[in-house]
């Protein structure tokens, strides 16, 4: 190879890795000309409920979901009831998202004839990028309105009687795409109590986790632990565990709980359910989410 | 002879540094998957890339966060099981555009080799499309499939018959001078 085609050659391996290089350079340019971003962190749970309790999680705008939750009988009962099976407890709710971040529900219980209302707003988003926040806050308060007894048969109940309020934050944070872990301080206040072993006023704090096993299944728990209990309450920290499973368009929780009712009043001030003795129900709660109102 | 070759060179690689440079004016990237049980389609207008005329070179980026489904519970299946846009928040292409003539009026066939990075992974890929230029503004149109097994993107077996196992995807840039 003579001298000069050495040359041409030299160049032009210089040419073909300039040109290499210039689509990375114009790469790099269109890096610098965009603006860094926010990185919102989504789906901190799978649905709006970890057990019995409320997570963090919001309805996107114009999305309606439906929960569909059953408990059934306590365990122990043992083989007479098919551990319990024979007895179900229904909640039915809806809950809408006004906006991504408010939400409005309603549900009937079938326990004690309870119907609730909710609204629910995420206070704060977790974030990264250009903007940094390490957790997400939502508020919600809930009232619930007892109808059982029917009022002829016990006509001194009056409504105010029969009402109950729920007010809590919860506090997440998605660790990383598979743990996400979340406290949630609780006030419940009913109107009408057993005075001799009750309290018009209870406080709580809830803790919740949850860890996905695969993208479509993970585990989840969570505990109540009660700040401001008589001495003499019959009733006990409500506990759960669960198995999620997502597919299109539900989302499917299996659990065992100590707990009966599917709404804060029973769940804090009302669980009788001894885990020691092995008071535990099978249950669910089904969840599929409507699409209402086109996004955007 | 030697000194033609150089300057030759020379003025290409001239060229290709101060060669015309173009932004994206305006950008619509949308998909399309067609399964059994559910079509589901999406649409981006968010995306940025630099064309230049000169040397063909062409650049994009693809903000996964910004595609829009018909139902918000797709998006969130869409970033959290399926893209990962948390961990992969952008899918980008960097290659070289041949084939077509700037000069020439009218639709031509052209071609876009380069490499494709979605879900984090990068493939060497040749994309076929068309260039127009139109009042001085260049507009490429493309249409190709992408296989989700080669980028990695896996199907949870209980969605097997929601979601296709090739995804249609159009883009369509318009780039004006910078």
């Amino acid at each position: 190879m003579s001298g000069m085609n050495k040359l041409v050659l030299l160049c032009f391996s210089f040419f073909s890795t300039t040109l290499a290089f210039a689509q990375d350079d114009l790469m790099k340019e269109l890096e610098a000309t965009q603006k860094p971003e926010v990185n919102y962190v989504g789906q901190t749970f799978k649905g709006t409920r970890i057990i019995n309790g409320q997570s963090v999680e919001t309805k996107p705008k114009g999305a309606l979901e439906f929960i569909f939750s059953h408990r059934f009988g306590k365990v122990n009962d043992g083989a007479f009831t098919l551990w319990g099976l024979d007895q179900a407890y229904v909640r039915l709710g809806f809950e809408y998202g006004l906006t991504d971040r408010l939400g409005i529900g309603i549900g009937r219980n079938s326990v004690d004839q309870t119907f609730d209302s909710f609204l629910r707003y995420k206070v704060a988003r977790q974030s990264s990028g250009a903007k940094n926040f390490p957790l997400t806050i939502t508020a919600m308060g809930t009232t619930n309105i007892k109808t059982s007894p029917r009022p002829s048969d016990n006509p001194l109940l009056t409504f105010e009687d029969r009402l109950s309020y729920v007010g809590q934050v919860m506090i997440a944070r998605k660790f990383s795409s598979r743990f996400s872990a979340q406290i949630n301080p609780i006030f419940v206040h009913r109107n009408t109590v057993k005075k001799i072993n009750e309290n018009n006023d209870d406080i709580a704090i809830g803790a919740g986790a949850r860890y996905k096993i695969t993208r479509s299944l993970a585990l989840s728990g969570e505990y109540y632990y009660r700040l401001n209990q008589k001495d003499n309450t019959p009733y006990y920290n409500s506990v759960g565990v669960g198995l999620d499973i997502e597919t299109g368009g539900h989302v499917f929780q299996l659990l065992f709980t100590n707990s009966l009712g599917m709404i804060e009043r029973t769940m804090i001030a009302e669980t009788d359910g001894n885990v020691k003795k092995g008071d535990i129900r099978f249950g669910f709660n089904i969840s599929r989410t409507f699409q209402i109102q086109k996004p955007k | 002879m030697k000194n033609i070759t150089l300057s030759l060179l020379l003025v290409a690689g001239s060229l290709q540094v101060w060669g015309q440079k173009h932004t994206l004016e305006s950008s619509a990237v949308s998909f399309f998957s067609d399964a059994a049980i559910e079509d589901i389609s999406a649409r981006n207008s968010k995306s940025a890339g630099i064309f230049n005329s000169e040397t063909g070179d062409v650049v994009f980026s693809i903000p996964i966060g910004d595609f829009e489904f018909e139902k918000s519970l797709m998006k969130e299946h869409f970033n959290e099981k399926y893209m990962e846009t948390e961990k992969f928040p952008k899918s980008t292409f960097q290659g070289k555009l041949s084939g077509f003539q700037l000069t020439t009026t009218g639709e031509q066939p052209a071609k876009a080799i380069g490499k494709l990075t979605i879900h984090g992974i990068t493939r060497d890929v040749e994309i076929p499309g068309t260039v127009e230029v139109v009042n001085g503004k260049t507009i490429m149109k493309s249409t190709f499939i992408v296989k989700l097994v080669d980028y990695k993107i896996a199907i949870p077996q209980l969605l097997w018959q929601n979601i296709a196992e090739e995804i249609e995807v159009k883009l369509e840039f318009t780039f004006k001078a910078q």
